[in-house]
């Protein structure tokens, strides 16, 4: 049989508590360092303003495009080009009159008498209202999210489990979003919809681990609970892998085939599978030990075998 | 120990076929349509309609390949574009200004499996091109006029019980009327209190004299802003069906937004243009006179004008007008309380009901229409007979037909204006070109993914892989058979969602073939490595999966648009993964091992 992880002995994982934790804290200070000193470049979605999207027959010429965009009075106009240099992303911030929904027409307009083939691909245009909106629902998702993991986590194991894992989880989400503001891309609701799915995904990692634990901690009974954990992580390593490195050939297909819209999408997921690993072993683990779990926290037969249901 | 029931096999082979059927529509493409429907969408299709676009086509010789009637509209089929622009023009000539034409994509795939309803995935805005707006009521506007209404109500009940008052001032939504005397001003109170039930009305003594002021209740105030919101939605469909748009979209959205969505349109200018008119109401007397013959013909009498009502035919009005449709307050079905016949009530403002009950004095028994006039072209909601004076600005239309037109032609006094400005907060327009790309781009995504998904497994776990790569193809099937099913809106997050479901639902055989293996090490015999591996990996899949659900849920509620999109996909793939990467790809092992009682090795 094939097999890439044919471990025979237990790793001792949990002796390297102190170098993991010293990792995970400055990537973690360096996350909120990034995030403090730079913060994130947030998109179209959360800030309000315009964004347009057009496709030149002739590769295109930015400076008329700036100038003519220039004349129309419209006020910190960004022009860049975007992919390849046929496609021009317009931003314009959002403007306090109230006609600020027809400044897309109005670059339209310039645009065309620059360069009559130009073609509108993708207009985004968010009031400022809409925009603060959307920034809130993002931020009240975040913590229903960790919350309700982290509530599932308690009743389905212990406190301390739960914990343990959303600690784990909120580092690599930190991480992500601390990337983010370092590169300074472009942080979209479609970003964040991937942020919250690799909370929930990555928590995976920490479950599987975690079951492990409670179902060694009730078959081996000699062995201390840093042994435990070591055997939990060992066994479950393989599996570790092979599923994040299928998850990731999706996520890496996105990445190449997606296209702009989904690219960003596809970063924040491969952070956050690359960290989740990481993290869900080598840091809600030791957390999980830091918060002194005990046999006795799970000998009390309070867990009934599960059945199969098919 | 590692056979299931026959019944259990011929549940998943039912899954299995529904699947299929239900996923099949999509693999069909579509075909160029034209979709006839009506301008007002009080006004309903029939089979008449269906003959008559029939014939149309039928005269001009353009071949159609079928023509159906969907819902308030009839699609017809063609072969080619060509013939689908042809069409369209024969039949907005044919059909006059009352129908919207519109040129449509149809599901090419069979008419059996439409009967069945197994119909393609709906498709989202950034996958089929076109606009969204979500546009703002302005609710204190609406509460303002309401205010102003009622300022001119209580002049006209102030009068008619001769009470004296001083100016009556508004401030916001706040009617203040000024009395000299604590008499007048409880006077007033008492007529004002029992007339206007809806208000709340608080005195006050203050040195430069007596005042009373009216608010709206908060129940009232909530009823006020929901009947803008609606009215304003009535008015945007009458509007959008003007652009001749195919299946347009148009929602409330919280408690003062509107969500309008048209597939397809790329001029976002017109658009908007269309969406912010102002249409409006005049009602005006009937010319009597005319000569119905010259009438019919289209030629207007002197002093009067040519209109066309609502049943196709014309009439001659007035060019004097009694009323603008500021004037109409509300206008509601109900029934007329001595007859019981279905009528239409209708209510006047201060002004309004004045100048209304000198004009029905002087009429009575000659008819008044009341008009709709949009982009300069007027249309006749209804005519009706003026009986005898009307005081007091409730008007009541009787002689309707039934309840339903008495409700259409209320809808339609409403719908004329909107009951308060919007303003568009929100805009995605996607070009058509960029959302045929984000579908080959999502599709790309998916396949590559999953053939380098599937390739590893085979290899990996060799015939436990196949079968888990069969059971991932089956899982994308069944997320595609619900989402048509369904009919959810599918975006390029969404598209993206199955791409990453796909990624994640292996996650649950890999568990699975791991247990086994480990199994096998310890010493377990095949069959019994088999049948504990799919066992104690299920608690683990329930739980990693519960907490991806928990992630979905939290972002359907919380999410909008394209992020909704994703939610959805997510949710449903999380479902259908539990079902087929546990109980299909256990299937398939059953059936191939769970027979040989004395199994020696499995390929994994």
């Amino acid at each position: 049989m094939l097999e890439f992880f044919p471990f025979k002995r237990t790793i001792p994982f949990m002796s390297w508590g102190k170098v993991t934790t010293a990792i995970s804290l400055l990537t973690f200070i360096f996350a909120i360092w990034s995030l403090w000193h730079q913060g994130l470049n947030l998109g179209v979605d959360f800030t309000g303003g315009t964004v347009l999207e057009v496709r030149t027959s002739q590769p295109a010429n930015l400076p008329a495009i700036r100038d003519a965009l220039e004349k129309t009075g419209l006020p910190e106009v960004s022009v860049q080009n975007f992919g390849t240099s046929h496609d021009v992303l317009i931003r314009l911030p959002v403007k306090n009159d109230t006609n600020a929904a027809q400044t897309s027409n109005i670059v339209m307009i310039a645009l065309k008498a620059v360069d009559p083939t130009v073609e509108l691909k993708r207009v985004d245009f968010v009031g400022p209202q809409v925009g603060k909106e959307l920034y809130d629902n993002g931020a009240l998702a975040l913590l229903v999210v960790a919350f309700g993991i982290m509530a599932y986590l308690a009743i389905r194991f212990e406190w301390r489990f739960a914990v343990a894992g959303m600690l784990a989880n909120m580092h690599d989400i930190v991480i992500i979003l601390g990337v983010f503001a370092f590169f300074q891309w472009e942080f979209t609701l479609t970003v964040l919809a991937g942020v919250l799915a690799v909370l929930g995904y990555s928590v995976n990692e920490s479950v599987v681990v975690f079951d492990r634990i409670r179902e060694n901690i009730r078959k081996m009974r000699g062995a201390t609970i840093p042994e435990i954990i070591d055997d939990a992580i060992t066994r479950t390593m393989s599996r570790t892998i092979i599923t994040h490195g299928s998850t990731q050939l999706m996520v890496l297909s996105m990445l190449f085939f997606g296209g702009e819209a989904l690219h960003n999408f596809a970063l924040a997921l491969t952070i956050g599978i690359m960290f989740g690993i990481y993290s869900s072993v080598l840091v809600a683990s030791p957390l999980l030990l830091m918060f002194g779990v005990k046999r006795e926290h799970f000998i009390k037969p309070v867990e009934k075998k599960e059945e199969a249901v098919v | 120990m590692n056979r299931f029931p026959l019944w259990k096999y011929v549940l998943i082979g039912i899954t299995l076929v529904a699947a299929l059927l239900y996923a099949l529509p999509n693999f069909f493409g579509e075909v160029p349509a034209v979709q006839v429907s009506p301008v007002r969408t009080t006004q309903k299709v029939d089979t008449a309609l269906l003959g008559q676009v029939e014939s149309l086509l039928k005269a001009s010789n353009v071949a159609y390949s079928g023509v159906e009637l969907a819902g308030n509209s009839i699609k017809t089929r063609f072969a080619s574009t060509d013939l689908q622009i042809k069409a369209k023009d024969v039949l907005q000539n044919g059909l006059g200004e009352r129908y919207t034409v519109a040129l449509n994509l149809v599901s090419a795939s069979p008419s059996w499996l439409s009967a069945i309803h197994a119909l393609p995935m709906y498709l989202g805005l950034d996958l089929r091109g076109g606009v969204h707006f979500l546009l703002e009521v302005d609710m204190k506007a609406a509460l303002d006029k309401a205010a102003i209404r009622y300022q001119n109500d209580f002049r006209t009940e102030l009068r008619s019980d001769k009470i004296r008052y001083g100016r009556i001032s508004r401030e916001g939504d706040a009617v203040t009327v000024h009395f000299a005397t604590r008499d007048q001003r409880d006077a007033a109170a008492n007529k004002l209190g029992s007339v206007f039930t809806e208000l709340a009305f608080t005195p006050e003594d203050q040195a430069e004299g007596f005042t009373l002021t009216a608010r709206l209740k908060p129940e009232t105030e909530t009823k006020v802003q929901e009947f803008a919101l609606q009215q304003n939605i009535t008015t945007l469909r009458n509007r959008v069906n003007e652009l001749g748009v195919a299946e347009p979209v148009i929602q409330q959205q919280g408690a003062s937004r509107i969500v309008v969505q048209l597939p397809g349109v790329q001029d976002t200018a017109k658009a908007k243009d269309i969406l912010g008119r102002t249409a409006t109401l005049e009602i005006r007397m009937v010319d009597e006179q005319a000569d119905p013959l010259a009438v019919n013909q289209g030629q207007a009498p002197f002093g009067d004008e040519i209109v066309a009502n609502r049943e196709g035919g014309n009439i001659a009005v007035k060019k004097d007008v009694v009323l603008t449709g500021d004037s109409i307050t509300d206008a509601s079905p109900g029934f007329d309380s001595t007859s019981g016949q279905a009528a239409v009530h209708i209510n006047l403002d201060g002004k309004g009901a004045r100048i209304f009950k000198d004009v029905t004095r002087e009429n009575v028994g000659k008819r008044m229409a009341i008009l709709l006039i949009e982009k300069g072209r007027a249309e006749a909601i209804t005519s009706p007979v003026i009986r005898e004076e009307i005081g007091g600005g409730r008007v009541q239309i009787t002689g309707m037909e039934s309840a339903q037109e008495a409700s259409d032609v209320s809808l339609l006094l409403r719908a004329g204006a909107l009951a308060a400005p919007m303003q568009i907060v929100e805009e995605r327009t996607v070009g058509p070109s960029m959302g045929a790309e984000n579908i080959e781009k999502g599709f790309h995504s998916n396949l590559w993914g999953f053939l380098a998904v599937t390739l590893f497994m085979a290899i990996y776990y060799r015939v436990f892989g196949l079968f888990s790569s069969i059971a991932l193809a089956i899982n994308g099937f069944f997320l595609i058979a619900l989402l048509s099913m369904l009919q959810a809106t599918l975006t390029l997050p969404g598209m993206a969602a199955i791409a990453l479901t796909l990624g994640m639902a292996i996650d649950a055989n890999v568990l699975i073939n791991e247990r086994i293996r480990e199994e096998l090490r310890s010493g377990a015999t095949p069959q019994a490595a088999i049948h504990a591996g799919y066992e104690r990996a299920w608690a683990t899949i329930l739980d990693s999966n519960l907490t991806t659900l928990i992630a979905g849920i939290a972002l359907f509620w919380l999410g909008s648009g394209p992020v909704r999109g994703f939610a959805v996909v997510l949710c449903l793939g999380i479902l259908t993964s539990m079902f087929s990467a546990v109980t299909v790809s256990r299937a398939m092992v059953n059936l191939t091992y769970g027979r040989q009682a004395r199994l020696a090795k499995v390929s994994i």
